[in-house]
């Protein structure tokens, strides 16, 4: 093999495909992201919570954070890094929230930020709430 | 301190975040619809009984990515039907999330009030 058939070579190797690489860092930030939410449920529960307590506390605090991010830029940079391994985890959907309420600051309060909250999270919670009417009814008349 | 909890909760949080990942990459699916596909995704793995097996094992790795949304729904809709009957259907499910929603909603208006946009 000369050498540019080997400089060829190496740069083949060496250039890993962004799939391949988004997917690693959204594997580790987002695993951590529930780390973080897993020592956090141990310390509530340590606390004194219970179970159900702790993991809407956990939720409450990781949305907390998400959005204290959001408003002084970090996650931004962090989302930008990890892609879905912030975007999955409950801080995307708190971020989802507060990223459009901050930027719509000066449209106003109502039509503004209330209404531009709801850009992402509404259609969440729409078809979320929806397919769990759904299981419901199943559930009622099959499944009880 | 059990630490294999904090392992199975790494991976298992980090292949939920994987999946959406290559969905991101390789489809041409919005995040938003990836956030809506998940929260749907969770309701239905919670029906068929997967998904509360999957949360007794990763623990946090399973209630913190979004589809443990879509469970904590599915789970509350559950509760719900088996006390206040079909009518539960309607309640159940946003009650159990009410926690989550209501915190986003409280807190990004805080936010907003707080900080100003960064967006050039």
């Amino acid at each position: 093999m000369d050498t540019n058939a080997y400089k060829k070579y190496v740069e083949s190797r060496a250039k890993r495909s962004p799939v391949l690489r988004n997917c690693i860092r959204a594997f580790w930030v987002g695993g951590a992201l529930c780390c973080v939410g897993q020592g956090l449920n141990r310390l509530y529960q340590w606390a004194g919570l219970s179970e159900k307590h702790a993991g809407l506390c956990v939720s409450v605090t990781l949305i907390f954070l998400a959005g204290l991010f959001t408003g002084i830029g970090w996650f931004d940079k962090l989302a930008k890094y990890a892609g879905a391994g912030t975007l999955v985890p409950i801080t995307g959907f708190a971020n989802s929230v507060a990223a459009p309420a901050v930027d719509a600051k000066s449209e106003g309060y109502v039509t503004g930020v209330a209404a531009k909250m709801f850009t992402i999270a509404g259609p969440v919670i729409v078809y979320g709430s929806v397919s769990s009417i759904l299981y419901g009814v199943i559930y009622y008349f099959f499944l009880l | 301190m059990d630490w294999l909890q904090f392992l199975n909760a790494f991976w298992v949080g980090g292949l939920i975040c994987v999946v959406a990942q290559l969905l991101i990459d390789l489809t041409k699916l919005t995040p938003a619809r990836i956030l809506t596909c998940y929260v749907c995704a969770g309701v239905l793995l919670s029906a068929i009984g997967l998904y509360g097996p999957l949360k007794e094992f990763a623990g946090s790795g399973a209630a913190v990515p979004l589809t443990g949304f879509g469970h904590a729904l599915a789970e509350g809709v559950r509760e719900s039907v088996k006390t206040d009957g079909l009518l539960g259907a309607l309640s159940g499910g946003l009650a159990a999330a009410a926690t989550g929603i209501s915190a986003s909603l409280f807190f990004a208006l805080i936010w907003s009030l707080l900080f100003k946009s960064r967006q050039k």
